[in-house]
């Protein structure tokens, strides 16, 4: 309250003066204008009774936290990658023996695929597959909320339903497939009992099926997220537009619905790729370990502590994934839409 | 649009009951076994109800100490949640002006949750056995007892703050996007220096939407994995140390395990709301006294 008592000259702001020294005394810089009117509207005017830190200085803490913990280690990434190592340490000379031997034999065996292009084949075809069912899932999903549940709180309420179990452990619910897909779990009790299979089925459990499964599972509410965020921003005149002009259901879904979406979709695409890619948790646990996948592969180096050859796959997969996000970004532009 | 429920409705209804039902139901499965009897198994059918495994989960199991790998996330998680807060905070107030390098921090953050989790955490290793190397190889009275510098709250909390981070920060721009910056003006008009018009004006209004940040910061910390597996050192994390356990023990103790770790999740997420419920309460009874006389 004591700041009414301070003289003030507020609107009294002519943008003729200059600028207050920043720092300068509360009571000296009282009369300086600011120049609030002629600024952007977000912008924030230097403080004529304080000084307000710079905007550089206020990002500079998270600046510093990405400049050191992610810059500075993917530059590193990079840099091992050429070094040379043996069964113990990372020999301080550049070579491209991590690369080469990563592709040993790649070029012989062609048209046959070598280890490594096997493997990326297998995790870009499980990042596909799981990339289509979380699309087609997510989409529909969002389409219900934004479309057909009429009030905002039904919406939340529905919305926050599904997010429920991310309050959950990842690990926790990945392991509690096992009980319903194991040798004797619910589903095989199930089938057997309903004399569909004599024999457990073993193909549900530790196998590319429920390796998609679980990535289903943890993953299609970030594909969700953010469809129905620009689903919800549609005008629904343009849909009305469409009835009126005779158009079917598919046909407004396909012309109108999904065109406006598209950003929603590559954002998620664009998560649930990354996920897919570098994963080797998911694929881990849910594999059984015996599925090969990019992410795997950095893990099976580190464990044998070479770190080299690790980090030519690192740099490896960083590569193919950003390809991936590459091409899904030609198809939008994401910073036009936060 | 058009008027009474339609059959599209009726099947996108049931296509998202059947979601809901693929979500909750293996989580389901889990709760109920957890209380599996003590001769019972991994699967069902249950053996009888008791809390046997709850008990020989907080005994300690023998294999690894669950206990202490529950505390050490739970202040992992702690710390991160703040730092999130404070630096997303300061970094989303200074998106408000230009700044030199903002686009370059912009896509810094995007980048940092497009890169695959694995290659920050290698990356993070590799760095820390840079140090451990640099200073051991200084004087000695620097490396005497000196065995390494990675650990839960050097770089377990570099991986995690390179995921909490960009998080914290996409949250800020949608905050202040909606943020009625005229409210300010007028503290300003009314002699309030920035901290003032900061402490008595913005926070109070983005106090609620913090909060938000904050149970961001900790339940990705509390769940994370793949960042940490690399670089947190010789204390795991307790998702580290389930993910080991699935390989190693066969009881219906992990899904006890489980069932604790989300009640955890729910006692947090219930603070977080309460906190926001309590907020919103207090502005409505402090706040606007527009149009009343």
């Amino acid at each position: 309250m004591t700041d009414l008592a301070r003289p003030s000259s507020a609107g009294a702001a002519s943008a003729a003066c200059p600028p207050p020294a920043l720092g300068g005394a509360p009571a000296a810089t009282a009369l300086a204008a600011t120049d609030a009117a002629a600024a952007p509207r977000a912008a924030r005017p230097r403080g004529r009774h304080g000084w307000a830190p710079p905007a550089w200085l206020q990002a500079l803490p998270m600046g510093l936290v990405f400049a050191l913990f992610f810059v500075l280690p993917l530059a590193l990434v990079a840099v091992v990658s050429l070094m040379d190592y043996n069964d113990y340490e990372i020999v301080p000379s550049f070579t491209l023996r991590s690369y080469t031997e990563t592709f040993e034999g790649c070029y012989d065996q062609l048209p046959g695929l070598c280890t490594i292009l096997k493997t990326y084949w297998t995790t870009v075809e499980l990042c596909f597959t799981v990339w289509l069912l979380t699309l087609v899932i997510g989409f529909t999903i969002s389409y219900f909320l934004a479309f057909h549940v009429r009030t905002v709180l039904m919406q939340t309420v529905l919305a926050l339903l599904c997010t429920v179990p991310f309050w959950t452990s990842n690990v926790i619910r990945m392991i509690s497939w096992i009980p319903l897909l194991g040798r004797n779990g619910l589903v095989n009790q199930a089938l057997i009992g309903a004399g569909v299979v004599d024999v457990p089925v073993e193909w549900l459990l530790y196998s590319k099926f429920s390796v998609v499964l679980a990535f289903v599972h943890l993953f299609t509410f970030f594909m969700v997220i953010p469809i129905f965020n620009s689903m919800v921003r549609i005008d629904k005149r343009l849909i009305e537009a469409a009835y009126d002009a005779g158009a079917s259901g598919w046909q407004t879904l396909w012309n109108v619905v999904i065109p406006l979406c598209r950003p929603g979709i590559v954002i998620g695409s664009i998560f649930v790729v990354t996920i897919v890619m570098g994963d080797f948790v998911t694929v881990g646990v849910m594999g059984g370990q015996q599925i090969a996948s990019a992410g795997k592969i950095i893990e099976t180096r580190l464990n044998a502590l070479q770190f080299p050859p690790a980090a030519a796959n690192a740099v490896i997969l960083l590569a193919a994934t950003l390809l991936i996000i590459t091409a899904l970004t030609k198809v939008v532009d994401i910073r036009k839409e936060l | 649009m058009r008027e009474g429920r339609s059959l599209a409705f009726y099947l996108l209804a049931g296509f998202f009951g059947l979601y809901v039902l693929f979500l909750y139901g293996p989580m389901i499965v889990i709760f109920v076994l957890s209380f599996q009897g003590p001769q019972g198994g991994m699967t069902f059918p249950l053996n009888g109800l008791s809390t046997h495994w709850f008990g020989k989960l907080w005994e300690g199991g023998g294999i690894v100490d669950i206990g202490a790998a529950f505390w050490r996330s739970l202040e992992l998680g702690a710390v991160v949640t703040v730092l999130t807060v404070v630096l997303s905070t300061l970094a989303g107030l200074a998106y408000r002006r230009r700044f030199v390098g903002q686009n370059v921090l912009f896509f810094t953050a995007i980048a940092s949750l497009i890169v695959p989790s694995i290659v920050t955490s290698l990356g993070i290793a590799l760095l820390f056995r840079l140090i451990d190397a640099a200073v051991k190889a200084g004087p000695d009275w620097l490396n005497e007892s000196y065995t390494t510098g990675a650990g839960l709250f050097t770089s377990g909390l570099a991986a995690h703050l390179t995921w909490t981070l960009p998080f914290g920060l996409l949250i800020m721009f949608a905050i202040f996007n909606r943020f009625d910056g005229r409210l300010e003006e007028a503290a300003r008009d009314l002699g309030a220096t920035p901290w003032k018009s900061f402490r008595h004006v913005v926070l109070p209004l983005i106090l609620p939407a913090l909060i938000g940040v904050a149970l961001f910061g900790f339940t990705l910390s509390w769940d994370e994995i793949a960042r940490s597996s690399q670089a947190i050192g010789s204390d795991n994390t307790l998702p580290l140390q389930l993910q080991a356990l699935t390989t190693t023990v066969t009881t219906p103790m992990i899904y006890a395990l489980g069932t604790t770790t989300t009640g955890v999740s729910f006692v947090v997420i219930a603070l977080a709301l309460l906190g926001i419920a309590l907020l919103r309460a207090r502005q409505n009874r402090h706040g606007s006294d527009a149009g009343k006389a």
